[in-house]
């Protein structure tokens, strides 16, 4: 029986950073994707505080997961209603056609 | 009192030039002709004061530049040379104001052309009464600023600003001379005061100084020089070409700037710095050769031209060149006297050009007049009487004093004394010959007009021949009344006093009897010539100028000046503007400078808006290569 330790806690938050980062730029489609990402990413952030958190016996950790899990419920809320309005005005989600930026 | 004399011509021409359109333009007309002739009237009486009062002043207005030792002020310097001075310009100026009244009747620009003419007033003022070398400048220059504004006046012309341009170009010329002998003087005395100058003229006589690798007396470059921008103002030979093209602005400007006043600067300046000239005898010298030299060529250009204004013009350049071997031979009393003259007189003759001008409806050639003498009466009589004066007929003006130039010429006593003499007996004849050559051809013979009828022309109003009428008295009467101010021997200790500086006193004999009625006679001789000529056998002038053709091609076309300077001076500078423009300019400056600058900027930021491709994803690609990078570095280090 392996012994779980921090090690493999901060490999797993590691890779699953790693898609959420990969997923934003690999992903040519749906903007729905990145969004879903960005979640990923910022889970991974919380895995690392979470093990932290234990590993150094401190519950500040753990509660500033609690608040980083409402900002993303928050931020995604926002997030799909912009993309709402988005394809409400340009009838499209698709990532190639959003170049209104391109100078 | 003083001050107002040239306070109110400035008045006039701002309340003309800036309230014309308000006040309307009779009243502008009234009101600068009313000023300036009030002016006119106080310059009277300031001569008057010098004359019988010896009143003598030097009244300072303001302080213009105080820097250093350079102090220059703005005054008024009163003696009886500036006196001459205000008397010529405002008598001349206010005649001439009214008469525009009549002359320019048809114009739209009325406010504006008198306003001009005020400004003209008001500098030529400056000039005369500077007491340093600086004002002088000032007025200097914004006389020809003035003399640019009115040969161009009439702006929908090509030739009156090809003519304008050409008149302040061949000034700036002349100009240059000037500011470097200013600077000279300013470089050896540390001053620009009169007064001071000329005292301590005495102390540099031995000074030498070398100038563009030449060694040279101090006190001959400073003379040379300001006589180069006496040349360019008064039209001096080589610098002359402006003044006939001149004539493309109004008779009046012409009247007034091109014969009476402003041409007569040159001359001025001379007599003004005798005290300079004095210690000089190679500029004397060179002076006389010039002066002569410019009244042989004006006047055998005028025998063969056929604009009535053109003959009149280069007739100044004639009696100007008269001028100045006066003060080539010392006698600048002599050379202010003609000046005094020559002001009424040539106005007179101009303005009735003018008269006959307007009476042919704008027509200006000779060959397309004659036969209205009896048509134009008062013109007609008054031309007469200026051309008798500028002819040097006897007693009228014209003979006083330009026949003691001629006398003060022989008597100088050295050969450029003699040549002058002869060149100006010579010429008194050929100016005599074209002068009868334009009254004849003007108002005797037949009537060669084809454009408009003989019944349609007609005299000129009284606003334009009143003030011929007064300008007539003087070209008859000046000659006789001033002789004895301006030339007598006793004349020259009560009247000029400090204003002009004898080195050594003029002559006070007289030349043989032969000499004295030689001019008259030959003046008087060429009326029956000229009539035989130019009314009873006209195919004469036309077979003398076939088989003469070479010479009357040389003559027609102004000796050839124009010509010359085009290939010498213009035709390459404008090479080299050329090049300046489209190589050095166009190529180098602004190739390197702001348009390859610019086009620098377009095509690297042409390559960076690539970096702009709008997509999110390669945004957020881009932070996270720049956050590792920073991150890395911050480790590594």
């Amino acid at each position: 029986m392996i012994d779980i330790g921090l090690g493999h806690y901060l490999t797993l938050g590691a890779v699953i950073f790693t898609i959420g980062v990969i997923g934003i730029f690999l992903n040519r489609k749906n903007i729905i994707v990145i969004l879903m990402s960005i979640e990923l990413i910022l889970l991974a952030v919380n895995i690392n505080l979470v093990s932290f958190s234990i590993y150094l016996d401190d519950i500040t950790g753990q509660v500033f997961t609690l608040f980083i899990l409402t900002v993303a419920a928050a931020e995604a809320a926002i997030g799909l209603a912009i993309i709402v309005v988005y394809y409400r005005n340009s009838g499209t989600i698709r990532v190639e056609e959003i170049d209104k930026l391109k100078g | 009192m003083e001050i107002s004399i040239i306070a109110l011509p400035l008045l006039a021409s701002i309340i003309s030039g800036f309230f014309g359109k308000l006040i309307g333009d009779r009243n502008s007309e009234i009101v600068t002709s009313l000023l300036v002739t009030i002016s006119a009237i106080l310059s009277a009486f300031v001569l008057y004061e010098v004359i019988f009062n010896q009143y003598q002043n030097n009244i300072r207005i303001a302080t213009w530049m105080n820097s250093g030792s350079l102090e220059v002020n703005w005054s008024m310097k009163i003696d009886s040379l500036s006196a001459i001075m205000l008397v010529v310009v405002t008598s001349v100026s206010s005649l001439v104001h009214i008469y525009s009244i009549g002359y320019m009747s048809h114009d739209p620009h009325k406010p504006r052309f008198m306003a001009y003419l005020s400004l003209f007033t008001f500098a030529m003022l400056m000039l005369v009464t500077a007491d340093n070398f600086i004002q002088l400048f000032f007025g200097w220059e914004g006389v020809g600023l003035c003399s640019y504004f009115l040969i161009g006046f009439w702006f929908k012309k090509d030739t009156a600003n090809a003519a304008a341009i050409k008149a302040f170009v061949v000034n700036r010329v002349g100009d240059f001379g000037f500011a470097l002998g200013i600077f000279l003087i300013f470089y050896l005395f540390g001053t620009v005061n009169y007064s001071e100058v000329f005292e301590l003229i005495p102390t540099i006589i031995d000074d030498k100084i070398t100038f563009l690798g030449i060694k040279i007396n101090s006190i001959d470059l400073i003379c040379l020089l300001l006589f180069i921008g006496a040349m360019g103002k008064s039209a001096q030979i080589l610098l002359h070409t402006w003044l006939p093209d001149a004539m493309e602005g109004p008779t009046p400007v012409s009247a007034l700037i091109h014969a009476a006043t402003m041409v007569t600067a040159g001359v001025f300046l001379v007599v003004r710095c005798s005290p300079i000239y004095e210690y000089s005898e190679l500029a004397l010298n060179i002076i006389t050769i010039i002066g002569m030299s410019t009244a042989f060529f004006a006047a055998t250009v005028a025998l063969v031209q056929t604009d009535i204004k053109k003959i009149i013009a280069y007739s100044t350049c004639s009696q100007l060149g008269y001028m100045f071997f006066a003060t080539g031979v010392g006698a600048y009393n002599v050379a202010m006297f003609h000046l005094f003259t020559h002001a009424f007189f040539k106005a007179l003759l101009f303005l009735g050009s003018g008269s006959v001008i307007h009476a042919f409806k704008d027509e200006q050639n000779i060959n397309n007049m004659g036969g209205v003498w009896k048509k134009l009466p008062y013109t007609y009589c008054l031309m007469i009487i200026g051309t008798l004066a500028l002819t040097g007929f006897p007693f009228l003006s014209g003979f006083y004093s330009k026949d003691a130039i001629i006398e003060f010429a022989y008597l100088r006593g050295n050969t450029t004394g003699y040549y002058a003499a002869g060149i100006g007996i010579l010429t008194a004849f050929i100016t005599s010959i074209y002068s009868w050559r334009l009254m004849f051809k003007t108002f005797h013979g037949d009537y060669n007009n084809k454009k408009i009828k003989i019944e349609e022309t007609h005299e000129s109003p009284p606003v334009m021949l009143i003030p011929l009428v007064l300008l007539s008295v003087g070209a008859i009467f000046a000659g006789y009344t001033f002789k004895g101010l301006f030339i007598d021997v006793n004349g020259i200790n009560n009247f000029w006093q400090e204003a002009i500086f004898f080195l050594k006193p003029l002559s006070s004999e007289h030349p043989p009897f032969w000499f004295l009625i030689l001019t008259p006679i030959l003046v008087i001789l060429s009326i029956p010539i000229a009539y035989y000529l130019f009314v009873k056998n006209k195919n004469l002038p036309e077979q003398i100028a076939n088989v003469n053709k070479p010479l009357y091609q040389f003559l027609i076309n102004k000796w050839y000046f124009d010509e010359l300077y085009n290939v010498l001076f213009i035709k390459s500078s404008k090479r080299v503007g050329l090049f300046l423009w489209k190589i050095f300019d166009v190529k180098i400056i602004d190739g390197f400078g702001p348009d390859g600058i610019s086009s620098l900027i377009k095509r690297c930021s042409l390559k960076a808006n690539k970096f702009q491709s709008g997509y999110i994803y390669q945004y957020a690609f881009i932070m996270l290569l720049g956050f590792s990078a920073l991150l890395t570095f911050l480790i590594v280090k």
